[in-house]
């Protein structure tokens, strides 16, 4: 016994002494020194989160303004017309074609030289039988391929961003790019070359370097704004020595300046140069660090743009210019024009938000002056920019889209030019560069109109690259809704049917499928035209139109949901015998159509159609592609949901391999699969019942994989919370409880689902439940018990959620224990567990009322008082909401000693940050004013006033006008007025707002009391502080509106005299205040009083005093237009025109 | 909530109604307001017109008619501003 203690001890010795582990957790979950902007700090660049497939924007190159064939004084001879454009594109397309076509010869000639070796290997040495028979690389199976066409998600953001085939063909993996010479290929892929320098002359392979392949540093240009920065430093200190500087270096005298020799030519070409002489690059690493010097370059103030909130290293490329000190005079017209845009565009880019106003507007309002050359020709680089930041998008976009309102069809040869910035927008990630991308696009088309956009767009639609061919599509999506589809049609039609190339085709159909995304149901009445357009696509030759073909319809038959099956009937065969041809992700696009055509037909049709496609569908169920199994998911949910289908046909012939397949434990792993496993069953469930599909997985419940129950549990719920309980058995019920109880306790992930399946589960077998309660109640109470605060938590937890239903059951005494029980855990330390607690202790007092409640009130309640104290919100809210239900139902089975103590902590809850809290603890003033009388009450809140937090004061003015309402308002008033004459600012403004507060809750009500708080407010409005006025204003607001037709003009006339003179405040709190009061004054009194003050003003000599009257005339003449009528005051005719208004002269 | 964002917002408001006006609206264009909203306000309410139709001794339409007409210039031409 000794020893053992004694190793016990030895063993619990630690090789240090240390806080235990939780508190480290507490330590570092509330670290304060976390940078809540640290996700901000990194780049806020574009570039650098776009994904590669966005970045191909950066290849692509604004091309020259084209002619615009529908201008008056075309100018043809010098920009291209339609023909060159077509010409050009056919020419890339050819280019493109030979380069692969080398490509393949190459690699089919080093496949044969690899051959004839690998043959010459072989007949050298046998293979010998132990060997494996060496395997063909293998084929990529058609599903690992990337594919742009696969848009099996909803979202559309998944289906392109990826490699299409033929553009890797481009660009061949295979070719190692270390072991070639880097080399100018006539191909421009910016990778894999070694970057060359037109301007500096420098060669591929850089001369005088050593003879080294591999390019020195210091050809190359600079990468980075850094690298830039860094390397002028260095030119600047390796700059030629200037003839000045030599004078002053070298001794005056003794020396003689020799002429250089006649045949001297100085060294120009710089790679030669730089060469010459050696310079240390850097000595050793540096740290960059942000250092405020280093912009000494960088000029804090622009000539002509003012002082700039920034100017980056950056900027200097697009707007050096404005930097070089020129004489304005000297200057040509253009290149005045010019400087005046980059100066707009610069305040527009980095000033602040007025100067950004103002050059916004003024760029707007001469843009027609500038013309549209200029204008694009500066705005567009600066999109194309690598630097660009989202707020600078965001900002010359707006440019774009106000600029090209004023241009109008001036715009029509930059069209091109324009969507090649924009058209990434449309497939941006940020779903607001995605709406701003659409806006000006369809903007752009009403502009230039659409015969102009067709023709400049026409040209892309068979781009080689796959990426300008989806943008375009998009883009022609956004010109369709805006121009009509109708008018968009017969371009559609032969694109659709394009004989030249399949890309053609493929970019004609997605511009349909984009067109049935982007119009939604819109596309209801030209649907059949639509759908005939497209629909020879699902016969096409190539795999990826007839896949896209198939997806186009599925986005179609989803907009045009409900309606429309009629237009899907030249579709309907090609798509049934497609089904059956299909294999891999050409099936899957068919599968997908047809899942959301079923839905459309009737119940007839349906059926059949069904049948038929489910026997493909349940072939697939076994398919391992994740893709293929969401598709087949939602087909089948599909299905199951439309009236055709008979529950047995599902019974029988999908239910059995529906479970077999999906229900198994891998599913639950994945987020997207889970959920969509859930959803179709449900959906099956809506057919078959709740007993066969309850039936099937209960047992599951008692799965060892927690995921999987979970995904039981979620379905279990789904279901009983939409079909209820009354078809369970008693067996299945015995199952499911026994199923429900394991899953409960065995969960060691908390997760609100087992809690939530628990009740609905519970809830929904009622009284059902009773023979079971005894067995949960213990359970309950065993877990009330245990270590882990979690499970505690739960199990209280669980009690609110099963209290309506034991009272159902009648098992008020087992609700009884459960109160005493968790009455004594109330001293838990874990506050999560605790609000919990209290949350299970409401919800008893709820059901089983406060009379009978054990523990009684009077013992419950004091217990309560010192937990108000508690700081956690949860603990707070729960509390707070048992005290005010205790305050509202059982307030005489407490002293009124223990609610003033009660009121005293409620207070410090007027702190509260959670808006939940403050409102029930003032509506808990209210109970408790109304238990114990409001003197008691009001004196505490009163006293409150004088507090310094503004949030504190303004709760106590709402706890008081409530007590106000709950105990009628004259117990309160006198005290209340009588509070005003405490010469302290917060409380005559605190009285006020209550006062406010007051007349806005009571209503009508307020008529009795308006003559006795006229002197106060009168008062108020005549202080010298602007908040009294302010407040008084708006309590002269909410009373007036109270008493709207009940007879008290006399004391509203008063005030409003007293309201007038404050239209003349500038501070927008107070200006909007006296406003408000005068549009309620409007209202009690008339329009016609207020038009009566109103017309002194309207033409008053003073500029400021006319514009604030007519302020107030335009609010009332929108208020009441009518009612003016016979008011306005009468005009004599002049010699010219008539003002009388004659007709109201006349008498019968 | 700043100062110019309130007066913009509230100005905006006011600048969707035709009828409202500004600190330069001159008294014929205040006039031609009244004069219409006073013609849509008689042609509005039935038994304004058939009172005005009883006193001129017309028809209830020819009254409506007639008003709507007016409408056009109810002031007679404009007065040229003075800028």
């Amino acid at each position: 016994m000794e020893i053992d203690e004694l190793s016990q001890q030895q063993t619990k010795r630690l090789t240090s002494y240390t806080a235990p582990a939780e508190v480290y957790e507490d330590l570092i979950g509330s670290d304060d020194d976390v940078d809540p902007f640290l996700q901000r700090t990194g780049s806020r660049r574009i570039v650098d989160r776009q994904s590669e497939y966005h970045a191909r924007r950066l290849n692509r190159v604004i091309s020259p303004e084209r002619n615009d064939p529908f201008a008056e004084n075309e100018s043809k001879d010098e920009s291209r017309s339609y023909a060159d454009v077509m010409r050009e594109a056919e020419l890339e397309k050819e280019e493109q074609r030979i380069m692969r076509e080398l490509e393949k010869k190459k690699k089919e000639a080093e496949k044969k030289a690899k051959e004839v070796t690998v043959e010459q290997a072989t007949t050298q040495k046998k293979r010998r039988w132990d060997m494996e028979t060496p395997v063909e690389a293998k084929q990529t199976s058609e599903w690992s391929k990337p594919d742009d066409e696969s848009s099996v998600g909803k979202s559309r953001w998944d289906e392109t961003p990826r490699v299409s085939e033929d553009v890797e063909m481009d660009t061949p993996r295979k070719r190692s790019r270390w072991d070639v010479t880097p080399q100018v290929s006539a191909k421009k892929s910016r990778w894999d070359e070694t970057p060359t320098h037109p301007v500096a002359q420098i060669g591929a392979t850089p001369v005088g370097n050593l003879g080294l392949l591999t390019p020195t540093p210091g050809h190359l240009i600079p990468m980075t704004p850094e690298a830039q920065r860094w390397e002028k430093d260095l030119d600047a200190r390796n700059r030629p020595l200037s003839d000045e500087e030599l004078d002053s270096m070298f001794p005056s005298t003794g020396y003689k300046i020799l002429d250089p020799p006649a045949g001297y030519v100085p060294i120009r070409t710089p790679a030669r140069k730089l060469m010459a002489t050696p310079t240390p690059m850097v000595d050793g690493f540096v740290m960059l660090e942000e250092d405020r010097t280093q912009n000494y370059d960088l000029p804090a103030e622009i000539p002509g743009v003012g002082n700039l909130p920034f100017f980056k290293q950056e900027d200097m490329q697009h707007f050096g210019k404005l930097l070089e000190d020129k004489d304005e005079s000297e200057l040509s017209v253009e290149e005045l024009k010019e400087r005046k845009i980059m100066r707009l565009l610069l305040k527009i880019k980095n000033g602040t938000p007025p100067m950004r106003k103002t050059a916004l507007r003024q760029i707007t309002d001469k843009a027609r002056d500038f013309g549209a050359g200029p204008l694009f020709n500066q705005i567009l680089p600066l999109l194309m920019s690598q630097n660009l930041e989202d707020q600078e998008r965001h900002l010359l976009v707006k440019v774009i889209d106000r600029i090209l309102y004023k241009l109008d069809a001036l715009v029509r040869p930059y069209v091109h030019k324009i969507l090649v910035v924009i058209e990434p927008l449309l497939i941006d990630e940020d779903y607001f560069a995605r709406c701003e991308g659409r806006e000006i696009i369809s903007n752009l088309s009403k502009a230039a109109g659409l015969p102009t956009m067709i023709a400049t767009m026409r040209p892309d639609i068979d781009h080689v690259d796959e990426y300008v061919r989806n943008t375009t599509a998009r883009a022609f999506s956004v010109v369709a809704s805006a121009h009509g589809i109708p008018a968009l049609l017969p371009f559609l039609k032969a694109v659709c049917k394009s004989k030249k190339s399949w890309q053609a085709r493929h970019t004609g159909i997605k511009i349909v499928q984009q067109i049935a995304i982007l119009m939604g149901c819109a596309v209801l009445p030209h649907l059949k035209n639509l759908v005939e357009a497209i629909a020879h696509g699902l016969e096409d030759e190539q795999q990826k139109v007839r896949t896209i073909t198939a997806l186009a319809i599925a986005a179609l038959a989803e907009a045009a949901a409900p309606y429309g099956i009629e237009s899907f009937d030249s579709v309907l065969k090609p798509l049934w015998t497609g089904i059956r041809k299909h294999r891999g992700k050409g099936l899957a696009a068919f599968l997908k159509a047809i899942g959301y055509i079923i839905p459309l037909m009737d119940a007839e049709y349906a059926n059949y159609y069904t049948k038929e496609v489910m026997i493909i569908l349940i072939r697939e169920f076994q398919s391992p592609d994740e893709e293929m199994k969401k598709i087949v998911l939602k087909v089948v949910k599909q299905c199951a949901a439309t009236d055709g289908v008979q529950p047995h046909y599902i019974k029988e012939e999908i239910l059995p391999e529906f479970f077999k397949n999906f229900w198994v434990r891998r599913m639950a792993l994945d987020r997207r699969n889970y959920r969509q496993v859930v959803e179709t069953t449900v959906e099956l469930a809506q057919k078959v019942g709740v007993t066969e599909i309850v039936g099937r997985i209960v047992e599951d419940l008692k799965d060892e994989s927690e995921p999987y129950r979970k995904m039981v549990m979620e379905t279990v719920e789904k279901v009983v919370s939409q079909l209820g309980a009354a078809d369970i058995d008693t067996r299945l019920e015995e199952v499911l409880i026994d199923g429900i109880l394991y899953a409960f306790q065995e969960q060691t992930v908390e997760d609100i689902v087992m809690l939530n399946g628990f009740g609905t589960v519970v809830n929904a077998l009622g009284l059902r439940v009773k023979p079971y309660l005894q067995q949960i109640t213990s359970t309950i109470l065993w877990r009330l018990n245990n270590k882990s605060a979690k499970v505690r938590q739960q199990a209280a937890d669980l009690i609110s959620r099963i209290a309506v239903v034991m009272k159902t059951c009648g098992e008020e005494k087992l609700m009884g224990h459960l109160g005493v029980v968790l009455y004594e855990y109330l001293g838990e330390e874990y506050p999560e567990v605790l609000g919990s607690i209290l949350g299970g202790l409401k919800s008893i007092v709820n059901v089983i009322g406060m009379s009978s409640m054990t523990p009684p009130i009077k013992d419950l309640l004091p217990r309560l008082t010192p937990i108000l104290k508690n700081r956690h919100e949860k603990v707070q809210e729960s509390c707070i909401d048992l005290v005010g239900r205790i305050a509202d139902r059982g307030a005489e089975f407490v002293s009124a000693r223990e609610w003033m103590r009660i009121c005293f902590e409620l207070l410090d809850m007027l702190k509260a940050h959670k808006k939940g809290i403050r409102r029930a603890t003032v509506n808990t003033f209210g109970y408790i004013a109304k238990a114990i009388g409001p003197q008691d009450v009001l004196a505490t809140l009163l006293n409150n006033l004088k507090v310094q937090e503004r949030q504190n004061r303004v709760c106590t003015t709402v706890a008081i006008a409530i007590v106000a309402e709950t105990c009628a308002p004259f117990t309160v008033l006198p005290a209340l007025m009588n509070e005003y004459r405490v010469p302290e600012l917060n409380v005559q403004n605190g009285v006020l707002k209550s006062l406010s507060f007051l007349f806005e809750y009571i209503g009508e009500m307020g008529k009795d009391y308006i003559y006795a708080v006229t002197p106060l407010l009168e008062d108020a409005l005549m202080d010298r502080d602007l908040v009294h006025r302010q407040t008084a204003c708006t309590t002269v607001k909410h009373m007036s509106l109270g008493v709207f037709g009940l007879g008290c003009e006399d004391a509203l006339l008063h005030l409003l005299n007293y309201v007038w003179p404050n239209i003349f405040e500038t501070s927008p709190h107070v200006i909007n205040a006296v406003m408000e009061a005068i549009e309620g004054l409007r209202v009690a009194l008339g329009p016609t009083t207020v038009l009566q003050y109103v017309l002194q003003g309207l033409f008053h000599p003073a500029r400021k005093v006319r514009e604030i009257y007519w302020k107030i005339y335009n609010n009332l003449y929108i208020g009441a237009q009518d009612a003016l009528i016979p008011y306005y005051p009468r005009i004599e005719d002049d010699e010219r025109n008539n003002y009388e208004r004659y007709e109201l002269s006349m008498w019968l | 909530m700043d100062r110019f964002n309130l007066n913009s917002q509230l100005e905006h408001l006011q600048s969707k109604y035709v009828g409202t006006g500004h600190a330069d609206t001159n008294k014929f264009e205040w006039m031609v307001n009244q004069h219409r909203d006073s013609y849509a306000s008689y042609i509005g309410h039935h038994s304004l017109i058939s009172y005005f139709a009883v006193a001129q001794n017309e028809s209830i339409a020819r009254v409506k008619f007639e008003f709507v007409e007016k409408m056009l210039q109810p002031c007679g031409l404009p007065v040229p501003r003075d800028e």
